[in-house]
């Protein structure tokens, strides 16, 4: 692990400050946060970061889960995975984000990973961790070492010519279908990022994640109030039955109307490069009628655009009967 | 024919300063043998992290560490096991290399270094997580607690004792870890099945697949917490 200066400010002013002489916030920050260091310090011991200061935010006062001003919930950067799976509201109102935490990592990580941590996790992708490989996500333009090499655990949606790298989290698909908005405190000030706008497909420039910039601090993640009569629900395929990452996986949030589906929001995990939002699903299931024939239209319109890679192509027929199983479980708990 | 025992003999190696009449704590076991060595031998061939972790041999837990003369060493108060101990540390010490080389307690063990094990588990604020997953400079506020902080030989914690009364082990490596973490789950909400241990052990991971006397060793140490 290359050397580092350790600090740890006592204000998110001060970390902000010490932040933004980043050259950057995405790959090889030079200037890196560290909260749980589920991921970071991970990446550090295999050199795929390697930042020269490292910000301990771990004493910043942004662990609380509270109301949202006119309803909703705001939870903040620091609260634990294990505490936001186990909160009282967070299970009542918003099941779909409790099942997704409890079913990522251990009890150990998710007891050390927080929420603003999580949203920020990267790829397993076995040549991203392995420095000894060419990989665009580390250094643009060197190659991607995944195309045509092991990727049955990479993604078939949002995959470009440059990177096919998947995004593992699941409390992200959670907040993509919950609608979540993300607290930003940075240089110039705050801003609320919806969630949906937050994550950057890779494109030609996969080593850029997400829209953040030096000096950005992500504060909390505001959870929208629950629509009344609605469910909602995660599940996660995976090869083993815990402490596992998703093959594919879905977060539905639906209300039914009598039979019919009046709100729906899909959210697929463990296919999409970034935690993939299924607009196309939902516009099959608007309005229509629940049950097996909707689902399986609803299933096909969202990876309809599936590219799979050399050892993938699994995933599609698995996606599908993923989200078909979460949309069977969800409107039969109405 | 009988082997002529008198004509055959058989010296056996002991460690230096090893005898049968001397108590066990003034024999030298391998491991300090080799920390005596070491910190000449080791510093010289091995890169700087390695260098500094080594130079802090064998002191008591009770002593401060000779201060090495580190660059870019940072000061780091720790408190574990209820001791507290200032520490001067290259700040890529993790939580787990730090509790295993610089304050001697080698209970803790490192399985994979990557979160992915659980062999490493200790307790933060009474709270379970990873040790190799957090630079020791971050738990200067924390309390820290090893698997030789509950229980001793004479006063085991009662899930140690369920352990050993459920042969809850082969070969060792995991189950302070998993002593570690089945000590948590008794604070946590966990279900009384033997599936809700199964989804709450998780995170600990046995390579001699010792899991069904795991199980049983939680569900019997549970009762006594």
């Amino acid at each position: 692990m290359q050397p580092f200066q350790y600090s740890r400010p006592s204000t998110v002013d001060q970390a902000v400050v010490a932040g933004s002489r980043s050259k950057t916030a995405q790959q090889y920050a030079d200037v890196r946060f560290i909260a749980g260091g589920t991921t970071l310090v991970d990446l550090m011991k295999l050199d795929v970061e390697h930042p020269d200061q490292v910000v301990d935010i771990n004493a910043l006062p942004l662990g609380q889960i509270q109301p949202a001003p006119g309803g909703g919930l705001v939870i903040g950067a620091l609260a634990r995975n294990s505490t936001v799976a186990h909160h009282a509201t967070v299970q009542r109102d918003y099941p779909v984000l409790s099942q997704a935490l409890l079913s990522g990592a251990s009890p150990q990580l998710r007891n050390m990973a927080t929420t603003a941590g999580n949203l920020l996790q990267r790829t397993r992708c076995v040549y991203f961790r392995d420095t000894a490989h060419a990989c665009n996500k580390r250094q643009p333009g060197t190659g991607c070492s995944a195309i045509g090499g092991h990727n049955r655990m990479l993604a078939i949606l949002g995959t470009s010519r440059d990177c096919i790298a998947s995004n593992p989290s699941d409390q992200n698909v959670a907040l993509t279908a919950l609608e979540a908005t993300i607290q930003v405190q940075g240089a110039n000030g705050t801003r609320t990022i919806p969630i949906h706008e937050f994550y950057l497909q890779p494109g030609s420039t996969p080593n850029r994640e997400n829209v953040l910039e030096p000096g950005d601090l992500v504060v909390s993640v505001t959870l929208p109030a629950p629509l009344a009569g609605s469910q909602s629900h995660y599940l996660k395929l995976r090869d083993r039955a815990a402490y596992e990452f998703a093959l594919a996986s879905a977060a539905i949030v639906v209300k039914l109307n009598g039979s019919r589906i009046e709100y729906a929001r899909v959210a697929l995990g463990g296919v999409g490069t970034i935690p993939w939002r299924s607009r196309e699903a939902e516009h099959v299931l608007q309005g229509h009628v629940a049950n097996a024939a909707t689902f399986h239209r609803a299933a096909e319109a969202a990876l309809k655009d599936a590219r799979p890679a050399s050892e993938n192509g699994f995933k599609v027929e698995l996606a599908k009967r993923c989200i078909v199983r979460a949309l069977t479980t969800t409107t039969q708990a109405a | 024919m009988a082997t002529d025992r008198k004509s055959i003999e058989v010296t056996e190696q002991e460690p230096p300063g090893s005898s049968a009449e001397q108590p066990a704590a003034a024999r030298i076991s391998r491991r300090s043998f080799l920390s005596h060595l070491g910190a000449a031998g080791i510093a010289a061939t091995a890169s700087p992290v390695l260098a500094a972790a080594a130079v802090p041999a064998a002191p008591p837990v009770e002593e401060a560490p000779e201060a090495a003369a580190l660059p870019g060493a940072i000061p780091v108060t720790l408190k574990v096991n209820g001791k507290s101990q200032v520490l001067q540390l290259d700040p890529r010490t993790t939580l787990l290399d730090c509790l295993r080389e610089n304050l001697n307690l080698p209970g803790t063990k490192k399985g994979c270094d990557h979160g992915q094990c659980g062999a490493c588990t200790v307790h933060v604020n009474g709270q379970r997580v990873n040790s190799c997953l957090s630079f020791a400079a971050m738990h200067s506020a924390d309390e820290i607690t090893t698997i030789e902080g509950i229980g001793q030989p004479d006063h085991l914690h009662p899930m140690q004792a369920a352990f050993i009364e459920h042969d809850g082990y082969q070969c060792g490596y995991c189950t302070s870890g998993q002593i570690m973490s089945a000590v948590a789950v008794c604070k946590e909400p966990v279900g009384p099945s033997d599936e809700d241990v199964k989804q709450a052990m998780y995170g600990n991971i046995c390579r001699c697949g010792a899991y069904p006397n795991i199980i049983a060793a939680v569900q019997a140490g549970r009762r006594f917490a």
